[in-house]
């Protein structure tokens, strides 16, 4: 089995979670998109320190989990934040700036 | 045993000053009384920057030491990235002192309580009496050092690590304005979703260089794309990616749709923090990005990107003609000046390096300026930002209609100001390095920007002040103090730029 085909899989869910952020409306869906195109990028970084036969990729992996997990802490308070306001956590319903 | 690689901690001491001061900055807030948080908070902060200045300088100044690699090759000190520090740490100076101002409003311009629910008889509460937040300033100095940190990376991982540490923050930040405060949430929200969306691609990105190169420093990723073996779509298709996240954040078209909204809710002060330092720290990342890493692949990028630019500045200049908000039109014309700014970056070489970095601190003390006079103009709804509103001002005040006309002038690009200096070495170099396309649209996107301001000056002078104009509030000493500073450099830098030219012209040298 070769590995490249995992980078193919990466760019797949990479794909998928960049179109999800384009055309899904709720808040909390429009995040794990971007959650998965992070962690389709971590699947990239792991494949290539295989690929590549070094380490460098599965670290960074982890770096880029730290991070990622930051970025849901500050996300959902945000979040959370619009949705106490408004009861609902649409991206279309906040629309008070625009042009 | 795992062996440390060796630190050049007099290299990374700023850095290692601001995280060590937003930790302890955080402490502060519990254990220091609420009454005395804010000035103390203030005070340690802005002794922060100014300590951390003094490493810079001090280094910036000893020539023999000058450049380094440590921290195991993620950091690079060289004297591009102690330029871009020491103008960072200027810049949050000035705007630091806008967050501390106190007298404008009871507890300024931050709300006490986020989370409190808007429109609730907490929130009415709190509006009425309550203190303003001071966490404000321990995420602006996290952010401030993740700053300092994008523009000194040495490899694209820990570039990703800064951008994040920079950015998280101001999402943050961007929510707690105390007025108006579901435009602030709003503002958060757009700009958090769309920020982690640009750094997903850049991670992508980081991924995608990393498969081609089997590193991810900068000297290895320019050896290997100037060696060109293997599977070259991987590394185009990567450097695009990183690309898209780091053109957000200098918000070039057509990833600029943030600005508007972005500058329009966040809290007046925040949107003057972002607009200068976001601003420099990122295309301090771009330059490093492509000067450093990219240089390898002979700038083949350059009519792409040159497309962005000439996109950018159009696309900034034509929009900033329909806006009816203060806020708003200083974001587009922002947007329009990212696009100047990449026109110095595609000159390449010294000149076009040196122009950037002018540009990079007089654009930066002009709109620092600008944002902190719109503190000013209130009425009892907070800041009056639409364009009406400021009608006849300048019968009502004309001092600061003289100051804001003075600097919206600066923005237009007219002779004794730093706006001018700016765009003349910008155009110069792009002529130089055979960008003269780029220049013409530079020049047509500077004649139509000129309308806007031009408006707005007409308005304020020429137009008789009305019932609803509102009165400009006489600044406390703070406010002022980053006016004066803002308003005199614009002026300095456009009469005597010798001495910030030469400055930026030293520092126009990276290492690899």
């Amino acid at each position: 089995m070769t590995p490249m085909w995992y980078i193919v899989l990466a760019a797949v869910l990479f794909s998928i979670g960049a179109v999800g952020v384009l055309v899904r409306r709720n808040a909390i869906v429009l995040f794990m998109c971007v959650e998965l195109m992070l962690n389709a990028a971590n699947l990239a970084l792991v494949t290539f320190s295989r690929i590549n036969g070094t380490l460098d990729g599965q670290i960074m992996a982890f770096f880029a989990m730290v991070v990622a997990a930051a970025e849901v802490v500050i996300g959902l308070a945000i979040i959370m934040l619009i949705f106490r306001t408004r009861r609902s956590a649409s991206v279309d319903d906040a629309n008070l700036l625009k042009y | 045993m795992v062996k440390l690689p060796p630190m050049d901690y007099a290299a990374i001491m700023p850095l290692l000053i601001l995280f060590g001061a937003a930790c302890l900055g955080v402490l502060i807030e519990a254990f220091v009384p609420r009454r005395a948080r804010n000035i103390t908070q203030l005070l340690f902060s802005l002794a922060a920057v100014i300590a951390a200045m003094v490493f810079v300088v001090k280094r910036a100044g000893n020539v023999t030491a000058a450049n380094a690699i440590t921290a195991g090759g993620a950091i690079t000190i060289d004297k591009a990235a102690l330029f871009l520090q020491g103008s960072l740490l200027v810049l949050a100076f000035v705007s630091l002192l806008i967050f501390g101002e106190r007298t404008l409003e009871q507890g300024g311009a931050f709300v006490a309580q986020a989370a409190v629910t808007v429109g609730s008889e907490k929130d009415k509460e709190q509006a009425a009496k309550s203190l303003g937040s001071t966490e404000v300033y321990p995420l602006a100095l996290f952010s401030l050092a993740g700053m300092l940190l994008f523009v000194a990376a040495n490899d694209l991982l820990t570039m990703f690590v800064a951008l994040e540490v920079f950015s998280l923050p101001l999402y943050l930040l961007c929510a707690l304005a105390r007025r108006k405060r579901l435009l602030s949430q709003e503002a958060a929200l757009k700009y958090f979703l769309l920020g982690a969306y640009a750094s997903a691609f850049f991670l992508f990105g980081v991924a995608l260089v990393y498969g081609y190169a089997k590193a991810v420093d900068f000297a290895s990723i320019h050896t290997a794309a100037a060696v060109g073996a293997g599977n070259i779509t991987l590394l185009i298709t990567g450097l695009g990616l990183l690309a898209i996240g780091l053109l957000f954040k200098v918000a070039a078209a057509p990833f600029h749709v943030w600005t508007p909204d972005v500058y329009q809710g966040a809290p007046t002060p925040v949107t003057a923090f972002m607009a200068a330092c976001t601003k420099a720290a990122a295309f301090g990342g771009l330059i490093r990005v492509l000067y450093v890493g990219f240089d390898g692949l002979g700038w083949q990028f350059t009519p792409v990107l040159g497309a962005i630019a000439a996109l950018t500045v159009m696309v900034g200049a034509v929009l900033a003609v329909t806006q009816t908000d203060l806020k708003r039109l200083l974001a587009y014309s922002s947007v329009a000046n990212a696009g100047y700014l990449l026109i110095g970056v595609l000159a390449g070489g010294q000149l076009g390096l040196q122009s950037v970095l002018f540009y990079l601190v007089a654009y930066g003390l002009t709109v620092i300026a600008a944002f902190a006079l719109i503190t000013l103009v209130r009425d009892a709804d907070g800041e009056a930002t639409h364009l009406s509103r400021w009608a006849g001002l300048g019968a009502r005040s004309p001092l600061f209609a003289g100051i804001f006309t003075f600097l919206l002038l600066a923005f237009a690009g007219i002779p004794l100001t730093s706006g001018f200096m700016a765009k003349l070495s910008v155009f110069g170099a792009a002529v130089d390095g055979g960008q003269t396309w780029l220049v013409i649209f530079g020049v047509i996107s500077s004649i139509i920007l000129a309308f806007p301001y031009l408006r707005v000056v007409v308005m304020m002078w020429l137009s008789e002040p009305g019932e609803s104009t509102p009165s400009v509030s006489l600044p406390g000493v703070l406010t002022s103090t980053a006016l004066g500073v803002g308003t005199i450099a614009t002026l300095v830098l456009g009469v005597a730029p010798g001495l910030l030219l030469d400055l930026a012209d030293k520092a126009a040298a990276f290492i690899r």
